[in-house]
Formats: structure tokens, sequence, C-alpha cells
């Protein structure tokens, strides 16, 4: 079966209407997760956009899966929403069958077997991070295509380009919570500092074996540095 | 003696996207453009919709403009739909998209609310909604508002074409949802009283009625709080017809007759046939 060459003749627009409104939902986006002795740390950026319009500028990007797992969403707004609300589902149903709390590979191999299954269809980089009692803090990257790796320290979405260089010459394994909070803040801040796609506040959230710390950084108190 | 739980009577969608109309509309387009006429533009609502959380409860608006490419097709289109007695939902985009959507989730909710013998939560219109519009992959045009109070108080949402949504205290959507934010990130407080809250939304319409071209005519209101609905529809007619000054009829005669020539058409009667009407 053959279809039109450009499908977008379906839709007829004209100048009332301006590009983004017009334009799929995107999250932009930088994202970030570091494995600690003890949990994971991750950050994420707070903005959404349609085009050059801000559609949310206080977006949460990281999205409980389960109790002690969480995931940091980057890529369009409802391939990801749909995903993690299919993943939170099925790992759901999969703990309590287990009458156990899930293991994070486990979670991020949901992740990775939609992302892949339907690569074709789908925008999506997806990092899973969080705790369980088998193998403690882990960090594990699903970028767009579906593969699925686990890594120390893991950046995602259209700001990571600009802050590679910056993790992978300040990263140092066993840090402590503090250093990794200290680490993911500065490299978000940079990030949204260069890339037009991210931007807004600092979410930040800690999983360990006590459960959930999450915070807020709002514009203001954003760590400084120096203004060119 | 079982009895089987009783679960909405939605169609089971098998998955993903019918293509089955495709190759039927790229025919049928081509075939169109061949007689040289154009397929008619569906009819947008172009709009200025919002919503606001305020003390108790949210205040939905919406401009009143329907248009079909530049022309105005109805003056006066109600925007702000019904979905449950506690929960009411902005529409923009395709009208015929926004109108069908949201008359389809509040009939699955109500067979749901039955099921569970419970007053619907927002979050569950809101999960029917961006299922839906996922499934479609943004080829159903609407961009809504969706706004109600229910056990856990008072809850806005914007839900986008292609299915994604934000909870959010204040949301604008439409080709008029720049001015109405611009309004809306200049004066909105959390828990406003009522009042405060309707002339907020009311002015953020209004910004988008007079900048933007898209948007026009009226502004619709809907408050909702915990167990009532006001349904303003017009809150406020922000563009009244204008009364014309003078007569502007030309008498008989005005017109000078130069000629006049009668030419009558001999026609002959091929065929007669009788069909007689039903009155009784």
């Amino acid at each position: 079966m053959s279809f039109p060459a450009s499908v977008s003749t379906l839709n007829n627009y004209n100048d009332l209407y301006p590009d983004w409104t017009q334009r799929e939902v995107s999250t932009g986006t930088t994202i970030m997760a570091v494995e600690f002795d003890g949990g994971v740390v991750m950050g994420a950026d707070s903005r959404t956009t349609t085009g050059a319009y801000i559609a949310n500028r206080v977006t949460d990007k990281l999205t409980p899966i389960h109790e002690r797992i969480f995931c940091c969403r980057s890529g369009s707004a409802a391939d990801t929403q749909a995903i993690a609300d299919a993943v939170t589902y099925q790992l759901g149903f999969h703990s309590i069958e287990l009458d156990e709390a899930p293991l994070v590979q486990t979670a991020a191999s949901l992740f990775r077997d939609m992302c892949y299954r339907y690569r074709e269809e789908l925008m999506a980089g997806i990092i899973v991070a969080g705790w369980d009692p088998r193998r403690g803090g882990q960090v594990y990257t699903v970028p767009v295509g579906g593969m699925m790796t686990r890594q120390p320290v893991s950046v995602g979405g259209s700001g990571s380009s600009y802050i590679y260089g910056y993790v992978d010459s300040n990263y140092r394994p066993a840090m402590s919570k503090e250093e990794c909070l200290k680490f993911t803040a500065e490299a978000l801040t940079l990030a949204m500092e260069r890339d037009g796609s991210s931007g807004g506040v600092v979410r930040l959230a800690v999983i360990s074996e006590q459960g959930v710390e999450r915070q807020v950084i709002l514009g203001n108190q954003l760590p400084k540095f120096s203004t060119v | 003696r079982r009895i089987m739980a009783t679960v909405s009577v939605c169609k089971y969608y098998p998955g993903g996207f019918s293509f089955d109309n495709c190759k039927r509309n790229a025919l049928l387009e081509a075939d169109i453009s061949k007689l040289g006429f154009s397929s008619p533009a569906a009819r947008k609502t172009g709009t200025t919709i919002c919503g606001v959380v305020y003390k108790d409860g949210v205040v939905l608006g919406a401009d009143t403009r329907a248009t079909e490419g530049m022309i105005v097709a109805d003056k006066n289109c109600s925007k702000i739909h019904y979905i449950s007695p506690n929960i009411y939902c902005c529409g923009a985009g395709t009208a015929a998209d926004t109108e069908m959507t949201t008359q389809i989730i509040s009939s699955n909710l109500e067979l749901h609310s039955l099921s569970t013998g419970r007053l619907p939560r927002v979050a569950t219109a809101n999960r029917m909604l961006k299922q839906m519009l996922f499934r479609y992959q943004g080829y159903i045009g609407a961009a809504l508002v969706l706004g109600g109070v229910d056990c856990n108080g008072p809850h806005l949402y914007s839900i986008y074409p292609h299915g994604s949504t934000d909870k959010l205290p204040y949301v604008t959507m439409g080709s008029g949802s720049l001015a109405a934010m611009a309004v809306f990130e200049d004066r909105y407080r959390p828990n406003m009283e009522e009042e405060e809250a309707k002339r907020l939304v009311r002015d953020a319409i209004a910004a988008g009625i007079f900048n933007d071209l898209g948007s026009g005519s009226n502004i619709d209101l809907c408050v909702i709080t915990k167990g009532k609905v006001d349904y303003l529809r017009p809150h406020d007619v922000a563009n009244k017809k204008g009364v014309r000054t003078g007569s502007y009829r030309y008498k008989h005669g005005t017109t000078g007759v130069l000629t006049k020539t009668v030419t009558p058409l001999n026609l002959e009667v091929v065929e007669e046939s009788v069909q007689t009407m039903d009155t009784s």
C-alpha cells in the first residue's frame, strides 16, 4: 500500500495559525542520572516546547515508574508519556505477581522492549534510574533506537551535547550523595545556559533504600558560572 | 450466582492507527484537484481558550469564533464542552474533532461512573483523552483544556493533539494562546477569589480576541466548584454588532431602464408524472 508523498497536504494551514500551533510538543531537554554508593541522583530541566513556544516552563520530566524507580524523559512529550504510562502499568503488575520490589533492570528492559519494537514510530530518549535491594543504585540509558546499557553516569536530551566534556572531566567514581547532587545541578545549569530547548528550573531526585527525596532549584538559585 | 462486573462499553481497539482510509483519501484528493476544485478546508476553531485554578475550583474561558479558512463560519459557537457534571473541557483546533472527542469521552465516562458508582475524576477524563489522541498519532486535531472539581480537589490539564498532557495551575491553548498567556503570566496568583479569577480569565480571552485574528466575538466562562457549575454563555459580549446609521435601500426608479426585450420560450411537455403526497 502506498501513501501520498506529503501527508502534510491533509492539513491546510494558513497564516492565521502560527507554526507552533501545529508542531508536536517536544521535551527539548537536558536529563542526567548518576550512580553513587547507596542510590542514584537524577536531574532534569523543566522546559517543554512546541516549535519556538514554551508550552510548559515547569515540566516534571522525572516520572515515577515504581516506588524506587524513576525515569527521565526526553524527545516527544506524547510518546514518552504514553511509554511511561504503559511501563508503569506493566511493572506494577509484574511487581504484584512477584510480591517483591521490581529490579531497576526489569524496568529498563520494559522500556527497551517498547522503544525497540516501535522504534520507527517513536521519538523517545529515556534514562531509567533507581534503587533495588539486589544491585543497589543503578542507571540504565535507553536512547532513541532502543538500545539499553548500564552506565555510572548518563546524560541525554538536546542539551546533553554541550556537557559531555564537563561530565567526562568532572566525574569521579565513588562520589558521595552531596557531591553527586552538586555535580548534576552544575552540569544541568551549564546545558540550560547554552541549549535553547532547555531551561526553567532544575528538578532533582535522590533515590535510595530510604526512599525518594525531591528538590527544585529555581532560576535565581542556580549555580553561577562566569558570564562571558 | 456470579455476575461479571461490567466495564465501560468501549469498542475494543485491536491496536495502532487504522490506515484503511488513507489510500481512498489520497485518491479523492487527487481526483478533486484534477477537476479544478479544492477540497473543503476543515472548520477550525482558531481560538483562544484558557483555564485557571483558584481557591474554590476552576474557571474555564473561551472565545466564540469558528473559522473556515479566512472566513468566520460561526460567530457564536460554543467551545466549552460538557464532559460530566463536575468536568468541562474547552476545545481548540479542528471543530469536528474537538466536538466528537469530547462527546465520546463524555459518554464513556458516564458509563464508567455508573460502573464505579462514583463521581468521575478529572484524571480519568485526562487519561481517556490522552490515550485516544495518542492512538491517532496527532491526526485528530484536538487541543483541549480540561478542568473540573472532584474528590481530590480542583484540577486543570492541557491536552495536545499528539496525546501529551500537562497538569498546571493555569493554561492557555489555541492560536490566541500567547496573548492569553501574557495576561496570565502577569496577573496570576495562587488561591485567588472567584471574582478575581473570573476577571483574569475574561481579560485573558479578551487579549486573544483583540490581538489574534483567529479568535473573536464573545467570551464564554465556566466556573466549576464543588457541587456547582456556572456556565456563563455569554459572560461578556465583547463585540456587539454595530447599528447602521442610515438606510441604504435605493428608491424605486433609481436605476433608469433603457430597453426591455421579452423572449417567450416554447417548451413542449415531454413527460408528466404525479406523485401523491402522504398527508395522513
